[in-house]
């Protein structure tokens, strides 16, 4: 069975499922990033896929659309890790933990 | 079979397995190092699909880069904070069966049964790494630059964060 675009798409999917479920599951805020690292690379994948099998035009601004927007997403990844990262290690340092649930401060 | 089929579907099964024990195991130090394992098959789905530079740039950025980034979060925050909860496990057991049946229909209703813009010959995949390289610096020199702006914003704005607070 040659892989399609089909394959692909299912691939994807699943992917993003199974961040979807981390983030939505997980108590360890890092669990949570883990999940969204899953999400945005199912992204890429799906621009991927799109392009390779949508007919690769080689002239125009779209003839790479599928690499480009695959290094803006990572570009972006990298920023959210760097930020989320440093939100999560003055969490740390002000409660002692970075379980999403103990951080309730606001509620009371 | 081909080679290309074979790797296909070699990677297919790591990234499968990986993603789910980054989704679901039990410790964080396990799904941070099955994440390793899921970013660097998906490189190789990107070369599988045509563009070698978008895996080299996952390899470095995202295995190189991200994924260190958070290993050195678990590392510095690390307390056990995963527990289960007991005492709903029939709770969990129809909500896996209710959502594993409604992505089962929702996948087969969109992939399988919309009819997707494919074109019929494919081109054989070549290097485009020099079209790519004039139009990052052509077309697509605004949203690179925006893109690089806000990389070092956030560098700033990562350091100002953790900064020691003077008093």
């Amino acid at each position: 069975m040659n892989p399609g675009l089909q394959t692909y798409l299912m691939v994807a999917a699943l992917l993003f499922a199974f961040g979807v479920v981390a983030c939505v599951s997980r108590r360890n805020a890092i669990g949570i990033l883990i999940g969204i690292e899953l999400i945005l690379n199912a992204a890429i994948l799906n621009f991927m896929a799109f392009w390779r099998f949508g007919g690769m035009v080689s002239e125009g601004p779209n003839a790479l659309a599928g690499p480009l927007f695959g290094v803006f997403i990572i570009l972006l990844a990298a920023c959210e890790a760097a930020i989320a990262l440093a939100v999560l290690l003055s969490l740390f340092f002000n409660f002692g933990s970075v379980d999403v649930d103990a951080i309730r401060q606001m509620k009371r | 079979m081909q080679g290309a089929q074979i790797s296909f579907w070699l990677i297919t099964a790591l990234v499968l397995v990986s993603g789910a024990a980054a989704a679901f195991s039990r410790s964080i130090v396990r799904a941070a190092y099955s994440l390793f394992f899921t970013l660097a098959g998906m490189a190789g789905y990107y070369v599988l699909l045509g563009s070698d530079f978008l895996a080299i740039t996952q390899v470095i950025i995202y295995v190189g880069g991200i994924l260190v980034l958070l290993m050195f979060g678990v590392l510095l925050t690390n307390r056990p904070v995963e527990r289960v909860r007991k005492g709903r496990l029939a709770l969990y057991a129809v909500g896996s069966v209710a959502s594993v049946a409604l992505m089962g229909f929702v996948l087969n209703r969109i992939i399988q049964q919309t009819p997707w813009h494919e074109s019929a010959n494919l081109p054989e995949p070549e290097s485009n790494l020099p079209l790519l390289g004039r139009m990052l610096l052509g077309e697509y020199l605004v949203p690179f630059e925006l893109a690089g702006m806000t990389l070092l914003l956030c560098l700033i704005g990562a350091a100002y964060l953790v900064r020691r607070k003077e008093r």
